[in-house]
């Protein structure tokens, strides 16, 4: 099978990002998500279970896994990859992500136990993480020095073929892999960066498969490929900080949320391919969306709104009270036509009510030391638990913290819920929770959350098994049709 | 003759080793001035989930916190002991990638040369030659238009044309996708990048090679040539053409940059593994052991270009003294 990729990962060790939501081929987690997003246990031997004080997870490990080199997988290599994840010394560029791991353990050469500093509900869910060898992680220096990026030795259902860095990725199936040998016996990813180049090159029949943009995908309609699109939970989103005098408002929050045309957005800028947004949880992930948190599009209310926070309409259509224009700035990743687009369209639909929005498009370093007081257009998003990415986007105890809450978005009402839904122990408790945040937030936002954008793929119709998922903001083939392919078969 | 070329290239070798070092230096202090972040490189899309605790740590682990001037030491040492340091972008040491990387840039610019020379040579003698005529006006106004266009217009067109048009050609990459590195595959591949990346070299060339030829025909000797009945042809390429070409071959020198910047360009299009690509990476990513060595590199290629040159123009011509 031959793949087409615009993003060429820098390197394959799990501490610096590689796979950490699962579906890497290379290497296996204690647990993984199946197409229902429901948690599997992969090495654990059964999805571990908490005890009664909500902060000890025992993980029974399975037996008889070898990693790629032939050596066995046990509890010494699980604890080793967490401690280097944790410890500084390694230079782990997702340590950010398991703040509530404060322990790991072993008991014994098939358990270990993870202690954490709080009630963590989605705990579970951060244990996607590939598991390394011991040995790989022996010595306390940074991850990116280490040869093991480029010559990883996982567990997983493939083993790392050859890669020519630039060109492409050969993986070979890993024959002695316990969920089964995979039929598909050899994967080749062939990078090629530039969206158009990919497409000719796909037309020209040299690939299986690819990733394009929704546009770009709809051409191949009626080819030899299948169009496959996957909903993600992906979303768009502008950033109000609150210490700005005009997007720090309630009234202009609340009304921007109206103003804005979602579906009109998704139409014209994606050919449709997307939903709307108006909290970070999407309508895919039904049971934890909740209907009454969503803004319909209502300009007149927006006005409304406006009119009656006393934000009144100049002579020139811009709105002012008390002396100071409704006037903010917007930023986006210059290099980002997605992003652009979307700052176009909402300064369009925030000039219709009144409100002057000026662009700027710029780079992320530029953008960081300014996301306290100027908007910005911001992406992320999990389909697999509320709590991954919206705790840190939302809570106060994250507020002006790198990316996570860049806005510094402050509402007792969110952090409470949120808290609550984090340390919830009954799993309609939590359920409960996450809408109370979303309906809190929904009351006072700080955000105008604009779509979830959906993923389009092509897939050249030889295999069976494919099924499809819920995408997370990630780059490249790891995800989209081929987070199963180890269960594919090739068509007689 | 050839002592005094023995002593032109030690002078030029000896005056390149303070060039080199001050370009390494320049290229250091350059980057350390620049407003990109080498943090967000090494995090990738980690960055917009990490903590301003979890950035501290590690940019103080990966020493991105010491001086310009303390990061210039530590890599200046290395490089003596013979250690170009580890890239950052790339997350391998920088002698592997550029191993890796630049054989393929430089058959690339070789065979993309050569193409150029031969389009520039025959194209210019024949415009020249048949000066006013159809070739010419076609020749000249082309070569005035394609100096305007990029080389990666041109290079899309390119596999518009004969690769998805009329199929001769694969689209891009250094084999098929999957395919062995064999030479048929390569020499397959290597046909589409290579023509662009010498056409797209060529305009200036053909004009100046047309330029310098018809002011060869208006000197003494040529006219000498004719005036004693030698056949045209032997007139223009016996007379005229080598001492047309002496100013040439110094301008062929000159334009090793112009040939790196086409080959960042082309590399890019026809997804084509060169050390050209990792110039932008690196660049972008603020990675002073990387960039470093590439610029120290790319100096090296124009130094040596127009090292060659000159030796080249001293050997060709007994008149040129090789003095410096």
């Amino acid at each position: 099978m031959v793949l087409a990729d615009g993003f060429e990962p820098e390197s394959l060790h799990p501490l610096l990002g590689y796979g950490t939501e699962g579906a890497s081929k290379i290497f296996d987690g204690l647990v993984a998500h199946d197409a229902q997003r429901t948690l599997q246990p992969v090495l654990a031997a059964k999805l571990p279970e908490r005890a009664p004080d909500a902060l000890t997870w025992t993980v029974p490990l399975r037996a008889g896994v070898t990693f790629h080199d032939g050596s066995t997988f046990d509890a010494d290599d699980v604890v080793a990859t967490y401690r280097a994840l944790l410890d500084p010394a390694y230079a782990s560029s997702i340590r950010s992500d398991f703040t509530t791991i404060a322990r790991v353990e072993k008991i014994d050469a098939q358990t270990v136990r993870f202690t954490t500093t709080r009630p963590d509900a989605a705990f579970l869910h951060r244990l996607t993480l590939g598991i390394v060898p011991a040995e790989s992680v022996a010595t306390p220096a940074p991850a990116a020095d280490s040869p093991f990026g480029t010559a990883p030795v996982g567990t997983g259902p493939y083993r790392l073929g050859e890669w020519r860095k630039g060109r492409s990725m050969r993986l070979v199936a890993n024959d002695g892999y316990f969920g089964g040998a995979p039929a598909v016996k050899e994967i080749t990813v062939v990078f090629a960066v530039d969206d158009n180049t990919r497409a000719q090159r796909l037309s020209s029949g040299e690939f299986d498969g690819t990733v394009l943009p929704p546009a770009l995908a709809a051409t191949f309609q009626g080819s030899e490929y299948t169009v496959l699109d996957h909903p993600s939970a992906d979303y768009r989103t502008i950033t109000l900080p609150t210490a700005h005098p005009v997007t720090g408002d309630p009234a202009v929050r609340l009304a921007l949320n109206f103003a804005v045309d979602r579906q009109g957005m998704i139409d014209a800028l994606f050919a449709g391919k997307g939903a709307p947004a108006s909290t970070p949880i999407p309508e895919v992930l039904t049971e934890y969306a909740e209907p009454a948190a969503q803004f319909r599009f209502d300009r007149a209310e927006a006005e409304r709104i406006l009119d009656a926070a006393g934000w009144l309409r100049g002579p020139d259509g811009t709105r002012a009270r008390g002396g100071v224009p409704a006037r903010f700035t917007l930023m986006y990743a210059a290099t980002d036509s997605i992003r652009r687009d979307f700052a176009q369209a909402f300064t369009s639909d925030a000039r219709a009510v009144g409100v002057d929005v000026a662009l700027e498009g710029l780079g992320w370093e530029a953008i960081e030391p300014r996301m306290g007081a100027d908007a910005l257009v911001l992406g992320g998003g999990s389909p697999f638990d509320p709590d991954i990415v919206s705790y840190p986007l939302l809570h106060s105890s994250y507020a002006g913290d790198g990316f996570n809450n860049p806005a510094s978005y402050v509402n007792p009402a969110v952090d409470a819920a949120l808290d609550k839904a984090r340390e919830a122990v009954d799993p309609a408790a939590r359920v409960a929770a996450v809408k109370e945040w979303q309906r809190a937030y929904a009351a006072a936002p700080g955000f105008v959350f604009l779509a979830f954008l959906d993923h389009s793929y092509l897939v050249r119709d030889r295999w069976d098994g494919y099924q499809q998922a819920v995408d997370p903001h990630s780059h490249g083939t790891t995800w989209g049709p081929w987070w199963n392919v180890e269960d594919w078969t090739p068509r007689p | 003759m050839s002592r005094e070329l023995g002593a032109l290239v030690l002078r030029r070798l000896a005056f390149a080793v303070p060039v080199l070092v001050i370009v390494a230096i320049g290229v250091f202090l350059l980057a350390a001035s620049s407003p990109f972040d080498p943090i967000y490189q090494y995090y990738g899309v980690d960055v917009f989930t990490a903590t301003d605790a979890d950035l501290a740590a590690t940019r103080a682990r990966l020493g991105l916190d010491d001086g310009v001037f303390q990061q210039l030491g530590r890599w200046l040492s290395g490089v003596l002991s013979g250690d170009l340091g580890s890239s950052r972008s790339f997350r391998q040491p920088v002698g592997e990638v550029i191993a890796e990387r630049l054989p393929w840039t430089i058959l690339l610019v070789t065979v993309g040369l050569l193409v150029a020379l031969l389009l520039a040579l025959v194209a210019g003698t024949v415009a020249a030659w048949r000066q006013g005529g159809m070739f010419d006006r076609v020749v000249t106004a082309i070569g005035h238009a394609m100096e305007g266009i990029p080389p990666f217009v041109l290079a899309l067109v390119a596999i518009a044309v004969f690769a998805l048009g009329l199929r001769w050609l694969p689209v891009a990459g250094l084999t098929d996708a999957g395919a062995p590195a064999t030479v048929g595959q390569i020499t397959r591949h290597l046909v589409l990048p290579a023509l662009v990346l010498g056409v797209s070299q060529t305009p200036w060339l053909v004009l100046h090679v047309r330029g310098s030829l018809l002011g060869a025909f208006a000197e003494d000797h040529v006219a000498g040539a004719r005036a004693r009945g030698l056949s045209e042809p032997v007139v223009v390429l016996r007379h005229a053409l080598p001492t047309a070409l002496l100013p040439f071959v110094t301008l062929l020198g000159t334009r090793v940059p112009e040939l790196v910047t086409g080959a960042v360009l082309v590399e890019t299009v026809f997804s084509w593994p060169g050390i050209a690509e990792a110039v932008v990476t690196s660049a972008l990513a603020v990675d002073f052991p990387m960039i470093a060595a590439l610029a120290v590199l790319a100096t090296a290629a124009v130094l040596l270009g127009s090292l060659l040159a000159d030796v080249a123009v001293a050997v060709a011509d007994p008149r040129v003294r090789a003095d410096g």
